[in-house]
């Protein structure tokens, strides 16, 4: 199973985290960190964490750009396929925003968990295909546009009003 | 800062609600966040933002509630806490509208996790949302179950599940599945009515639930026999299908990674195959035909086509294959092995290291490839073809591999060094039919990377040149020659001049010359020189410089000669800063000077160190761990007795687990059985000791013989200079006496000493002025300590008062039970025997127990029983242990204690605190 996935910076700073099995969060910093240190020293992109994540965990990592794409998982799971995960993940991002880049991650990392929810489901793959998982991705937009003309904007416009 | 001002007054922006952004103010917020330059300028507008969200949180406003929630998040997500904010996430799932929900859902995925007790309260949120009529909404709280569900909650919500499964709705159903995987997980007794559902989800054609499907069907398996038992029956057909279908399929470009058809959906089925064919010899049968066409299919250098050929060969591996179908599969990872790809080498050889159990002929096959991966530029992939390469090994081998590997030696990057080092020697040690072979390829690895050599490594090599009478002139002759060559290899150095000191006159006089060995001329000064020269190098350390000084004081009775020249370098170093050089040079001139009558006699070439001893050593250093062995019986060979464990004073971790006001320092002692024994010839040679810190210095020395040895040349108390405070067998005194004040006598020295063969005039002179000092000075070493003999220390102490038995500290994975005994006319000592029990399912290794207890009472650890506590309190770990309470009927027993083990590799470590003695003790 899947066990975190985390997007961070070139610098090391989290962009988006997200864990499968328990963390406690205090500890997710500590954890961000782990990773980011043990990422630059081989050329493969596989890294053994067992010491991070207990025996025989695992991460697949992608650089691109200024960001760093990092999954951690256990040894259920094929590297290579994981990999190819990284990228429909990327692939699937780079649809959604129109090339994206790390701005677009920062401010909307709360698209990225809507996409990684379609995507992945309690470390499982739920979907693999790029172009499904932004059929649902738009779908849940369009609901959320609706609901926000017809009941949040008028709300706070009158409450405005009324000052 | 005034950016930030700003943004907390500019609430204008609030209106523009785009989707996923709830409001400009998040994106003011992580902007602002951004665009601090210190962790402190983070801190404080992480702080504001906090205030106003609790602000909003007190007031209850509605509409702005899900942004805020989005803020935490982000909040979150840089680590401060935000627990304030759960309640917020119940509300927000409550809520009617959909952006709430989502936001509410999002919140409770992240800031919750199973543990919290809130998350109980929103099964009813939970419950109502999986019967909404919108699917979006259901497909919430699927996500959210699935990601945090709790046992209780998956006995709750299971029928519901069940239910969605069968929902027309493509994304429900595949969610729903695996929200079947986590409940299962949690509950694995409801595994048997997901059975048919999801063999019956296997007949779908969307790839997305068959996906699904086929993982919720490998748990299903790793949950129940019953569930395996019937898939086995009931989907192996199916599965082939699949295989089948997706393999031969021309074309689905939804699907399509890299011109390959869903090569997630082959390889989750090829996975399940696995599980299902495992020790099944008809369902592997039936496997058999499909696995060979997409082995044979699959023909890339796609990243996703590598994938597919990798899972098939893990399955290949995994079930009762034809062994045709093995080599098929082994004969791909060797092709994967000549793959440009850096990440298919590398789980091409982590694969091999695995088929290496089942097949190795088929593996060694493609030897060479794999030695090639050993010189790749890739720091993981050489590591793992080195540790392939070890388990390729064998008779018929081992001599052309290690050819290749020390040739690589000269070319290996140095970080790589150490690793190969210590492999070739390991390969070298391991499979050495003949000596010579052995030493040759030592010294060839000692010249070429010497200073990636491990201490034990060149320790074992003394041992067995010193045990190899015919190759010992071969062995000095060729390591003078590397000398020359190499002179900043530090263990070839350390070796040589060792071997230069003790064989000296074999190299001079060509002495042993073997057949076909070129005979050299070397003057006895040249010998001088090769020493002196190491000596006085910058890079020398301590040690190498006082094996130089040993090495030169040989010499001189070797080579009378030159007996002038060495005590004059010798007496270079009487002012060296180093107190050792300084005190071995003071005490080696005056050998030198003033003792010429019994100099022969006392610089006598070593006995031949006890090879079986010594590996003995090395195998229980190898595995040793920091503490509390197993009490290993002295150590035999050779009729020696050598006390094998002594009290050790703990070091801080323990001070710190007291929280030590300063007028009430504990005694603190853990029962050890440190032998230090990769310092084994660094004793030998008398150089123990210099850069241990003083507590560590007792257990080295003592355990050694040969320290006494050569402290007979220092024999302090005799012809002593002034040096004679330091010495070791005053040290391990000294150090006693602090530690365990009301103890009688053992003359452990003085017994240790009389062992040792030869030199027996003057060590007897020193062994008994040292057991004079042992009995005088220091009431020292512990009493019923079984340094010696490894008696049980119960049987010696009779006329026992048994008091009842406590349990002193229990735990969900750990129990221990206090038995206590005492003898009547000794009321303030009690004697505790403690056992172990473990209470979980997996065993406990490297167990170490510590106990520490308050200034007025002493305690003594004995060593364990074992330091293995096997699982489900299938036997027990025991330890003695003596209490002295010195305040006796005023103050009564307490103590703090301390277990720190293992489970599967991982570090544990639990405390407490013993304060239920009974009374009166």
């Amino acid at each position: 199973m899947i066990q975190a996935v985390m997007v961070m910076s070139t610098q090391g700073k989290p962009r988006l985290l997200k864990f499968y099995s328990y963390q406690p969060p205090e500890k997710h910093q500590d954890l961000v960190r782990g990773v980011f240190q043990c990422m630059p020293d081989s050329v493969s992109n596989f890294v053994k964490v067992d010491a991070i994540f207990g025996p025989g965990a695992k991460l697949v990592y992608k650089h691109l750009a200024t960001l760093y794409f990092v999954f951690v998982f256990d040894s259920s799971e094929n590297e290579l396929a994981v990999l190819d995960l990284v990228q429909v993940f990327v692939e699937t991002l780079d649809r959604c925003f129109k090339n994206v880049c790390e701005l677009d991650i920062v401010f909307n990392f709360n698209k990225l968990h809507t996409i990684l929810d379609e995507m992945i489901l309690g470390g499982q793959v739920i979907e693999t295909s790029s172009e499904q998982i932004m059929r649902s991705v738009e779908e849940i937009a369009r609901l959320e546009k609706q609901s926000n003309t017809t009941s949040l904007i008028p709300k706070s416009i009158s409450e405005r009003f009324s000052r | 800062m005034d950016t930030v001002e700003k943004i907390v007054e500019d609430f204008a922006s609030d209106i523009a609600m785009g989707p996923f952004s709830s409001g400009t103010r998040l994106r003011d917020m992580i902007r602002a966040i951004r665009a601090c330059k210190t962790a402190a300028e983070e801190r404080a507008v992480v702080r504001r933002e906090c205030a106003e969200i609790r602000e909003a949180i007190g007031e209850n406003q509605q509409e702005i509630r899900h942004r805020n929630m989005a803020k935490l998040m982000f909040i979150h997500m840089l680590g401060y806490p935000t627990h304030f904010g759960q309640m917020e996430c119940l509300k927000l799932i409550a809520a009617a509208g959909y952006p709430e929900k989502r936001i509410g859902y999002l919140g409770l995925m992240l800031l919750l996790d199973e543990r919290q007790e809130v998350l109980m309260l929103v099964t009813n949120s939970l419950k109502q949302d999986l019967n909404h009529s919108n699917q979006f909404i259901v497909g919430l709280a699927l996500c959210a179950l699935g990601n945090i569900c709790s046992a209780e909650m998956a006995r709750d919500l299971s029928p519901e599940v069940e239910r969605l499964m069968r929902s027309r709705e493509v994304n429900t159903k595949k969610k729903a599945a695996l929200c079947a995987i986590r409940i299962v997980r949690k509950v694995p007794d409801l595994a048997e009515n997901f059975m048919g559902l999801a063999s019956s989800l296997l007949k779908e054609k969307h790839h997305g639930i068959l996906i699904s499907a086929v993982q919720l069907c490998t748990e299903l398996c790793k949950a129940s026999k019953d569930a395996l038992e019937y898939l086995r029956k009931n989907c192996v057909e199916g599965l082939v299908r699949i295989l089948r279908d997706v393999s031969n399929s021309s074309y689905a470009p939804e699907y399509d990674v890299a011109g390959i058809s869903d090569p997630f959906l082959h390889i989750r089925v090829l996975k399940l195959m696995r599980i299902l064919g495992q020790g099944d010899a008809d369902c592997s049968e039936y496997m058999n035909d499909i696995l060979a066409q997409v082995a044979t299919k699959n023909e890339s250098n796609k990243n996703a086509a590598n994938a597919i050929l990798y899972e098939c060969v893990q399955t290949i591996m995994g079930i009762e294959a034809t062994s045709g179908l093995r080599v098929l599969a082994i004969n791909i990872l060797g092709r994967f092995l000549s793959n440009r790809d850096n990440n298919i080498r590398y789980v091409a050889l982590n694969m091999l290291m695995r088929a290496i159990t089942v097949d190795t002929q088929a593996v060694q096959r493609h030897r060479t490839t794999i030695l090639e991966c050993v010189k790749d530029a890739d720091a993981s992939i050489r590591k793992r073809a080195l540790e392939l390469v070890f388990l390729l090994v064998n008779d018929t081998n081992v001599k052309p591999l290690t050819k290749e590997l020390v040739d690589y030696l000269d070319s290996a990057d140095p970080d790589f060094k150490e690793d190969l080092t210590a492999k070739i020697c390991s390969i070298v040690e391991k499979f050495s039919q003949e000596k010579l072979w052995y030493l040759d390829q030592m010294f060839k690895v000692l010249s070429l990377a010497g200073n990636h050599v491990k201490d034990d490594v060149w320790h074992a090599l003394v041992v067995v040149i010193s045990n190899a009478s015919e190759l010992q002139g071969y062995s000095v002759r060729l390591l003078y020659m590397a000398l020359q060559a190499f002179v900043d290899q530090g263990s070839l150095v350390r070796v040589a001049v060792w071997c230069i000191g003790e064989y000296g006159e074999m190299l001079v006089n060509n002495v042993g010359m073997l057949q076909g060995e070129e005979p050299i001329t070397v003057t006895e000064s040249d010998a001088v020189d090769a020493v002196q020269l190491a000596l006085n190098r910058y890079s020398a350390d301590v040690t190498t410089r006082a094996m130089c000084l040993v090495a030169l004081l040989k010499l001189s009775s070797r080579f009378p000669s030159t007996s002038e020249r060495i005590k004059q370098i010798v007496s270079q170093n009487k002012k060296n800063i180093v107190l050792e050089l300084q005190q071995r040079s003071i005490e080696f001139s005056s050998i030198i000077q003033r003792h010429q009558s019994i100099r022969p006699s006392l610089l006598e070439r070593m006995p031949a160190l006890d090879e079986a001893s010594y590996l003995l050593r090395r195998a229980s250093a190898t595995q040793a761990t920091l503490a509390a062995d197993k009490p290993t019986p002295a150590v035999t060979p050779g009729g020696l007795k050598l006390p094998n464990g002594v009290a050790k004073p703990a070091t801080s971790p323990l001070v710190d687990l007291l929280d030590l006001s300063s007028d009430d320092v504990p005694a603190i002692t853990t029962a050890s059985t440190t032998t230090a024994p990769n310092d084994f010839l660094q004793d030998l040679l008398g150089i123990g000791g210099i850069s241990s810190s003083p507590a560590a210095a007792p257990s080295s020395a003592s355990t050694d013989i040969l320290i006494d040895l050569l402290s007979i040349g220092s024999s302090p108390s005799q012809n002593g200079p002034p040096a004679a405070d330091s010495t070791p067998a005053q040290a391990i005194t000294e150090l006693f006496k602090i530690n365990v004040p009301d103890t009688k006598p053992v003359s452990t020295i003085s017994q240790v000493g009389a062992i040792v063969p030869e030199a027996t005039d003057l060590l007897s002179s020193l062994s008994s002025s040292t057991s004079v000092s042992g009995t005088k000075s220091a009431p020292a070493v512990p009493q019923d300590m079984d340094l010696l003999d490894g008696l049980p220390s119960n049987t010696s102490v009779s006329g026992l008062v048994n008091h009842s038995s406590i349990t002193a500290f229990q735990s969900a994975t750990l129990k221990i039970n206090f038995d206590f005994k005492k003898q009547p006319e000794k009321p303030h000592e009690t004697t505790v025997h403690a056992t172990f029990t473990n209470l979980t399912s997996s065993s406990y290794t490297d167990f170490v127990f510590q106990a520490a207890v308050p200034k007025f009472i002493q305690l003594r650890l004995d060593p364990a029983s074992g330091n293995i506590v096997p699982a489900s309190g299938n036997g027990s770990v025991t330890q003695g242990f003596s209490v002295t309470n010195n305040q006796h009927g005023q103050k009564p027993l307490a103590m703090r204690i301390r277990m720190s083990y293992k489970v599967n590799g991982e570090d544990r470590l639990e405390q407490g605190q013993v304060s239920n003695f009974p009374a009166g003790l």
